[in-house]
């Protein structure tokens, strides 16, 4: 990694970037109502500022010989040999999310004035959506792991908070819970990483670890390379730690379009690709890095075909697409330009779908059951065009978006040359072949078909301020994938952090693998047509279906997993210790107190009040002690 | 002469006096009983006095009629006390001050 210069000019200035959201998550939550008529605005105003100054810092830090830039801001903690400095790193990488962060973060916010137009709370949102941004901003800006573990946790936090916005929903209290709780079991792993860091290395700033890596013991860096692992899937919804990521749909669709598919579930991604020195490393956390995300992006794929929930349905599709994101970062550098791009494209088509899908949810009266929907092309048309650019942007279309990117991580893959890189190759052509059967039986439950509606509803398409971001995102959706593979390379922006990228050895020719995908793509649709929009859909899921359907439903029992291996033994063990409080701890001193107790009473009944009692006891003892000093003087 | 008759003596008076503490109810007869053994232990200090030829047992002895008559004013006086309120001088019917 090159090293940073100071930073001069602009790019000094880059601390703004998380001060202004911040200034605008505590004047929206400090205002109290006061700040309801104009908070909506003041919380779109500040990210807004925010990507205005992204993209003048990009300009400028673009025009320095090494495209990067340290800014000092002050001493965070100083104690001894324990020196840890705040301080932002500006570089390629960290502009790359600061645009996709602000950019698409501005085009929500935008969007949730109108989302949330109705709602009471409306101020509050925007209040937890700038504190959001704020720590997304601190967490890839940061220069070092602790600074970004502030920002991994404020994010944690934020998610935490929006998951629950309508908090009096028990399913939405209970989902926000299961995320924090999901997250914590990845944070552990990322602070034991930072903790190792520390021991050993006595530093956390990026410059300061990287440039010491290769002195670390084999075994460490695994270590750390595992540990970052475990976080990164905490955060970012993969396997072994995916099933919070779909209950996090309870949150208001703004959110999960920005939290729960643009940015924050990349997070794992940015930790990963941030962290790339010491993968280049330790192949064997490399190879774990591959395997989840393999598995992710199968388990994802699968689930998604299964629900009805139109949010769960895209929520898994995110699940799945950050596996192909996994998959590519964990290919090293061949890969890592390939797997942020994904995550660039990902972010504008993804949080398009989403925003889609609110539109949709807005025009049926927060209805998510995709059996009750069908026919709704001609009633929101601009929903249904912006939606279906993005659907086909995700299923690899040709020339869109999802086309490039996705690609070139199965191509990354398949350069491998090995036997891995072939089984690896065909899972992601696998999965593109699922995401286009999920997406289309999306697109076929929703839009087309007939109107399964219940009575009461009147589908009309959202205001301009809904629509507006959608076509942005959609036009993001379409060319993003284009201009980052083919017009201004990622790969080339982002050499300064990952070096100069090497000249792939195809060892099946590009073409032939994008034929064989598109193929693939293909063959996913043409099967949800026969399976869906071919035939009349259920009101009610069939209830007799086939054992995978089951397992799909149960999105693969990963929640049963969860509750009989941790939940029950933990429910278990927790009863059982409250027994040994109860009964062991409490009953010991309960049973000394009663013990001295009930003897003292018993002994109280030897003063009867009696005087003579008392004289005779007077006596009795002189006696004794007259006897013992005779013996004692007579022996 | 011998210290024996005496100590003798002291001995049987005392024995009287504890007898007569543990086995009376009467406060005053209790009472009597109690200058009874202190007299048998004045009788004790006095022979050992003269026995030895010297003051300490006797200065010890002045010491005690002095306490005793000390002890008889407080003493009287509660159980006149306790006689205006209970109306009886026995002492079995004192008793309240127990469990």
């Amino acid at each position: 990694m090159a090293e940073a210069a100071p930073a001069e000019g602009l790019a000094a200035a880059a601390w703004l970037l998380i001060a202004l959201p911040m200034a605008g998550a505590a004047v929206l939550l400090l205002a109290g109502r006061r700040a309801d008529r104009w908070g909506h605005l003041l919380g779109c105003a500040t990210v807004l500022a925010a990507f205005l100054l992204g993209v003048l810092i990009t300009v400028d830090v673009a025009g320095l010989p090494e495209r990067s830039a340290a800014v000092e801001l002050f001493t965070f903690i100083a104690t001894g040999s324990l020196d840890v400095r705040a301080g932002l790193l500006v570089d390629p990488l960290s502009l790359a999310f600061v645009l996709l962060i602000t950019g698409v973060g501005s085009l929500i916010h935008v969007y949730s004035v109108g989302y949330m137009a109705h709602d009471p709370g409306r101020r509050r949102f925007f209040g937890y959506l700038n504190l959001f941004v704020a720590a997304m901003l601190l967490l890839v800006l940061g220069d070092s792991f602790v600074a970004l573990y502030v920002g991994w946790e404020g994010v944690g936090l934020a998610s935490y908070l929006l998951i629950a916005f309508w908090y009096r929903r028990p399913a939405a209290a209970t989902a926000a819970k299961k995320a924090f709780i999901m997250n914590r079991v990845g944070d552990v792993g990322l602070a034991l990483a930072i903790f190792v860091m520390f021991a050993q290395l006595g530093t956390t700033s990026f410059e300061g670890v990287f440039g010491s890596v290769e002195a670390l013991a084999g075994g460490t860096l695994t270590a750390l390379g595992l540990l970052l692992l475990l976080g990164a899937c905490g955060k970012s919804g993969q396997f072994p730690l995916q099933s919070w990521l779909p209950d996090a749909m309870e949150g208001p669709t703004p959110v999960s379009a920005l939290i729960h598919a643009a940015t924050m579930v990349t997070a794992g991604v940015y930790l990963i690709a941030r962290a790339a020195p010491i993968y280049d490393q330790t192949p064997t956390a490399r190879a774990a890095v591959l395997a989840v995300g393999a598995l992710t992006l199968m388990i994802g794929a699968i689930a998604g075909c299964a629900y009805d929930d139109i949010k769960k349905v895209l929520a898994w599709s995110t699940v799945s697409q950050i596996g192909y994101m996994f998959l590519a970062v964990g290919l090293g550098p061949v890969g890592y330009a390939a797997g942020l791009a994904h995550l660039l494209t990902h972010g504008f088509f993804k949080a398009g779908l989403f925003l889609g899908a609110g539109s949709v949810m807005h025009a049926m009266g927060d209805q998510v059951d995709m059996r009750r929907f069908g026919g709704l092309a001609r009633k929101v048309p601009i929903t249904f065009v912006t939606f279906g650019l993005g659907y086909l942007a995700l299923i690899g279309f040709p020339f869109l978006s999802g086309y490039f990117t996705k690609d070139a991580i199965i191509e990354a893959a398949l350069d491998r040359g090995d036997t891995w890189g072939l089984v690896l190759g065909g899972v992601a052509i696998l999965g593109a072949g699922l995401t286009a059967f999920y997406m289309t039986r999306l697109m076929l439950l929703t839009f087309a078909g007939k109107a399964r509606w219940t009575d009461d509803q009147h589908p009309h398409e959202s205001p301009p301020v809904m629509t507006v971001p959608m076509i942005l995102l959609a036009v993001g959706s379409v060319g993003a994938g284009f201009v980052l593979v083919s017009v201004a390379p990622l790969a080339d922006w982002l050499e300064p952090v990952f070096g100069e990228p090497a000249e792939p050895e195809h060892v099946i020719a590009p073409a032939l693998v994008a034929a064989v995908v598109t193929a693939v793509a293909a063959a996913g649709v043409v099967a949800a047509w026969l399976f869906v929009g071919r035939r009349e859909v259920p009101l009610t899921a069939p209830a007799r279906v086939s054992p995978v359907t089951r397992a799909a439903r149960n999105a693969l029992y990963a929640d049963t997993v969860n509750e009989s291996l941790f939940m029950r033994p933990g429910q278990w063990l927790t009863r059982a210790l409250v027994w040994v409080d109860n009964r062991g701890v409490d009953g010991a001193v309960n049973g000394l107190a009663a013990a001295f107790g009930g003897s003292s009473s018993r002994l109280g009944r030897a003063q009867t009040g009696f005087v003579r009692t008392y004289a005779l006891g007077m006596l009795g003892g002189a006696v004794v002690v007259a006897g013992a000093l005779l013996a004692v003087t007579a022996g | 002469m011998t210290l024996t008759w005496y100590l003798v003596l002291a001995a049987i008076l005392f024995t009287i006096g504890a007898a007569g503490v543990l086995v009376r109810r009467n406060a005053i007869v209790v009472f009597m009983c109690v200058e009874l053994m202190l007299n048998s232990v004045n009788l004790t200090l006095v022979t050992f006095a003269r026995a030895t030829g010297t003051l300490d047992g006797q200065v010890m002895a002045f010491f005690v009629m002095v306490v005793a008559a000390a002890e008889v004013v407080v003493g009287l006086a509660i159980i006149m006390s306790i006689y205006r309120t209970r109306r009886s001088a026995s002492v079995d019917d004192a008793n309240l001050l127990k469990y």
